[in-house]
């Protein structure tokens, strides 16, 4: 399809891109090629250049510096019709319908009109859309969002696909499909550009790109950057709370490079020839551990918020109670008949695919949603009754919408501080103390909308947190932020918890929910699994026949043994 | 296969439209209420209006000239014996204003005597409505004044008479142009706002760069937004000629070519500045309020449509020049109470249609098929 085969698909030479008078270029000398029937991975922290490559290469950018050439032209003049984009934000007219959108795509890319129905054919076979077709883009699932973009991105096949982040907010069970459905495409011999932020998907790519504030930094395939961990990653098993501790006082070791917490267990990267702790076991290296190595390494376990947070007095009582909550809109059940209780100092995970009734539950126990039938307690108050109270006891973090993108740092930090109740003194302490913890001192006069996502996502926890909450909800708290910035932000989480704080997560990353004591797996509005992050996969290795499974590997059995079973009885009945 | 590519963004566009409630409310909802509004509740025509008559004076030319105020098409009146008996409606502005005639009234007129006095206290919180009255009062005053004097054998032919004739408008009815200017301004509005709406919202919902990553040249881009509109502000336009004849009597004296004519030369720097906000703004809640500051506004207050631009300030009157509507408002005015006064319609077409050209080449400059 695409002429010569040693003739890159695109390719970029020396080139340089600069906004505004950043002093960091978004892109600085970056040269690379792109080849046709590879899957390539574009992988790098927040603010590393990714966006910026894509759009270069779609045209949409002019680069300062150096040549982008796609298809054998410049970028700029080359023929549209045989790229495929697909944006961060999809691109699709939610007030069009799923047909609609693609017929939209066709025309402008100019399919045939004989080869029309075909093709639509195929792409709604393989996205598993043809039931949705005449379904508005906009009430559509995220992960069908997400099906759909990348269809109508694929309506006349193109020499060249672009994808920006495609698994952004999707569920790992809409994100496996999703690689499926492009690792087929890959056959035909198209050229696939693949941005992410999901390392493990990184691993799995033919040839991946490492960006760092704007440079290359690796480039090549991902077994090699892998190799370069070979030797150093550790298993270290602890029990119960212990790890907490434990990670906290490994994390700080000079020789310890990166820590984090699977489970029971730590897993553990070590600084090249120190010895491991004892009692540890050699684990095969991950891509990640090369990542994060080469990002320098993960933050330190000390967590300045957790040291002077006052400790949460333990009264018995556990910190939050779902009993029996469910909540209908209309004829439709978004929450049936949840039950858990969470005890003081517990980290307690929601997980689900897009659409499960995650978020409806986590409303209903926020008080930002009436249940329909059954009752919800945090810290001991009634969100029946007594609301306000149970509010004030918690601190709410969510990625998106929890900042004023268009106040400053200060204000932000000023209008949470005052939403809470903390007034004169009080205010100025708390203010002070935050900024100093999360190091927001540079920032106080910015924006929040223009802040480094890093740093955004410190400003959403000092305001969650500013008024010392005894039960902290965090809504995919980590959503589209790089492996280092999750590390930070997991450090604190793990600090407060063992100071009593109480933690209710939902998440789509399966690296966040092995932090959880336990997990909570909502499908279809009910609850079909409750465990810890082990006895998840110990169930799934035992009904799957799967030998060590991930989390994610867990998660994706667990569904799918309920739809078979769902599926078994709607055909018994 | 080229062709294939304008009818769909069209389609596309008419679905949009189709589906999304705000787009037919500001095309056809939205006029009717504006029209209502210059139609009926707006008027600066004064009829009846409330004023107290304190008759002092029993005698038979006092009580006459009471008779012909209450009688008068231009008052309501409130009859009393004393002024003080009135005067707390008139601080409490149930009354506008007050006609004294005194106790010697009828016996000073009877005695001949030609300095014969009433008084008329008014208002003057309200100077229009005040000086309304004023002259209203003094007018039903001379009109009895000279029937009486003929009455009596007083006559004095008249030497000179004066007698006004209102061309086109002889009523001197203001809905009669106050509705035509009513649409105008409703064509500002749906041109401006609606495009510069369609646009942002493309950037902001993040289509735009999908869109840009296809063969999709601007010029079809921009093409297939104004197209749309286009139509629907004719459409909305006709709504508001069937509303302003049927339902608000306004004569219609031109010609539907006369009237189509000015409408499509207008809608060109309407579309065309709403193209250039979207562009400029990329955001909906911007550009709504920029559309509304550089659309409705000066399309409302300086075009003539409410406010005379002869008796404005002149560096006021300077900035009317700048304002597209000002070149429609006397042609829509005129097709519709005159008739079809072509040299000026013509006029009117060419500088709107040189507006226009001037806002699209704006736009086309600031849309760029990047993204930064």
């Amino acid at each position: 399809m695409t002429g010569a085969p040693d003739r890159p698909a695109a390719r970029l030479s020396r080139v340089t891109r600069r906004f505004g008078k950043a002093a960091v270029p978004a892109l600085d000398q970056v040269s690379l090629q792109i080849r046709a029937g590879r899957m390539t991975g574009l992988v790098g922290p927040d603010g590393a250049g990714k966006t910026t490559m894509i759009r270069l290469l779609a045209g949409l950018l002019d680069p300062d510096e150096g040549e982008v050439e796609v298809l054998g032209s410049p970028a700029v003049s080359a023929d549209r019709s045989r790229i495929g984009y697909m944006p961060q934000r999809f691109g699709l007219y939610e007030d069009l319908t799923v047909i609609e959108n693609l017929r939209l795509y066709a025309r402008l890319r100019g399919l045939a009109a004989e080869s029309r129905q075909q093709r639509f054919d195929r792409l709604l076979d393989f996205t598993d859309l043809r039931r949705f077709q005449s379904r508005l883009a906009g009430n559509l699932s995220g992960g069908m969002k997400q099906k759909l973009g990348l269809a109508c991105a694929l309506v006349e096949t193109p020499d060249l696909l672009l994808l920006d982040e495609p698994g952004v907010g999707v569920d790992p069970l809409s994100r496996r499909e999703l690689w499926g459905m492009v690792q087929q495409l890959l056959t035909d011999g198209i050229a696939v550009l693949w941005s992410t932020a999901y390392l493990d998907e990184a691993a799995q790519c033919d040839e991946v790109f490492l960006l760092n504030e704007g440079r290359l930094i690796y480039g090549g395939p991902p077994q090699d950057l892998t190799r370069e961990a070979e030797g150093a990653t550790y298993r270290l098993a602890a029990q119960g709370l212990a790890r907490r501790q434990l990670l906290s006082r490994l994390a700080d070791r000079e020789e310890v490079r990166d820590a984090t917490i699977q489970g029971a267990a730590l897993r553990l990267l070590m600084a090249p020839g120190a010895p491991p702790p004892s009692g540890a076991l050699a684990v095969p290296p991950r891509f990640e551990d090369a990542f994060v190595a080469r990002m320098g390494g993960g933050p330190g376990g000390r967590s300045a918020l957790a040291e002077s947070y006052p400790e949460v007095p333990d009264t018995g009582a556990p910190a939050i109670e779902a009993e029996g909550l469910t909540r209908r809109f209309g004829s439709f059940t978004a929450a049936s008949d949840i039950r858990f209780t969470v005890p003081r100092g517990e980290i307690f995970g929601l997980l689900g695919p897009n659409g499960a009734g995650k978020s409806t539950t986590f409303k209903m126990l926020c008080g930002l949603l009436h249940p329909s039938a059954g009752r919800g307690r945090v810290a001991g108050h009634d969100l029946g009754h007594a609301r306000a109270a149970a509010r004030q006891s918690l601190g709410y973090m969510a990625q998106k919408f929890s900042l004023y993108g268009d106040l400053s740092v200060r204000q932000n930090l000023s209008f949470f501080a005052g939403v809470y109740g903390l007034a004169g003194a009080g205010r100025r302490r708390a203010m002070e103390r935050m900024t100093e913890i999360f190091h927001l001192g540079p920032y106080l006069k910015q924006n929040a909308g223009g802040l480094p996502l890093g740093v955004r996502q410190r400003l959403s926890l000092a305001c969650a947190v500013m008024h010392e909450p005894p039960v902290l909800f965090l809504d995919e708290p980590t959503s589209g932020v790089d492996p280092i910035v999750r590390r930070e932000f997991w450090t604190h989480i793990n600090g407060l918890v063992q100071r009593g704080v109480t933690v209710l997560v939902t998440t789509h990353f399966m690296e966040e929910a092995e932090y959880c004591d336990r997990i909570l797996v909502i499908y279809r509005a009910e609850q079909i699994a409750l465990g810890s992050p082990d006895q998840l996969k110990a169930e799934a290795a035992g009904t799957g026949g799967l030998s060590d499974p991930t989390l994610e590997d867990a998660f994706v059995a667990l569904i799918e043994a309920r739809e078979t079973a769902v599926g078994r009885a709607g055909a018994a009945a | 296969m080229r062709f294939a590519r304008f009818p769909a963004l069209l389609i596309k566009e008419f679905r949009q439209i189709l589906r999304d409630p705000s787009a037919l409310l500001i095309a056809f909802v939205l006029p009717i209420i504006l029209l209502f509004l210059f139609g009926y509740a707006i008027s600066f025509d004064i009829r009846q209006v409330k004023i107290g008559v304190a008759l002092q004076d029993d005698g038979a030319p006092a009580q006459s000239l009471a008779t012909a105020y209450r009688t008068s098409r231009w008052f309501e009146v409130t009859q009393a014996h004393e002024l003080a008996e009135l005067e707390p409606d008139l601080i409490a502005g149930h009354l506008r204003g007050i006609v004294v005639i005194p106790a010697d009234f009828s016996a000073r007129l009877e005695a001949g005597d030609r300095e014969v006095t009433i008084q008329v206290i008014t208002d003057g919180a309200q100077p229009n409505t005040a000086s309304f009255v004023a002259n209203y009062v003094e007018g039903v005053r001379a009109t009895w004044a000279r029937a009486w004097a003929e009455d009596h054998g007083q006559v004095r032919p008249a030497v000179l008479s004066f007698v006004p004739r209102f061309w086109f408008n002889a009523e001197l009815t203001s809905r009669d142009f106050l509705v035509p200017g009513a649409i105008a301004v409703v064509m500002a509005m749906i041109g401006t706002l609606l495009t510069a709406l369609v646009v942002a919202r493309e950037w902001e919902r993040g289509t735009m760069e999908a869109l840009l990553a296809t063969p999709v040249g601007m010029a079809e881009l921009l093409a297939s937004k104004v197209l749309p509109y286009f139509l629907l502000g004719l459409g909305s336009m006709a709504m508001c000629t069937t509303l302003a004849v049927t339902l608000f009597d306004v004569p219609f004296r031109g010609s539907a070519l006369g009237l189509g004519a000015l409408s499509m030369a207008f809608l060109m720097p309407a579309l065309g500045q709403g193209l250039w906000i979207s562009a400029i703004t990329k955001n909906q809640f911007v550009a709504s309020q920029l559309a509304l500051v550089l659309g409705f506004l000066p399309s409302m207050m300086l075009s003539g449509f409410v406010f005379e631009i002869a008796s404005m300030p002149a560096p006021v009157r300077a900035v009317t020049y700048i304002v597209p509507a000002r070149y429609l408002v006397p042609s829509l005015q005129t097709v519709f109470v005159v008739g079809d006064i072509w040299p000026m319609f013509w006029r009117a077409i060419g500088v709107l249609l040189l507006f226009g050209l001037g806002f699209f080449l704006l736009a086309i400059r600031a849309t760029k098929r990047r993204v930064a």
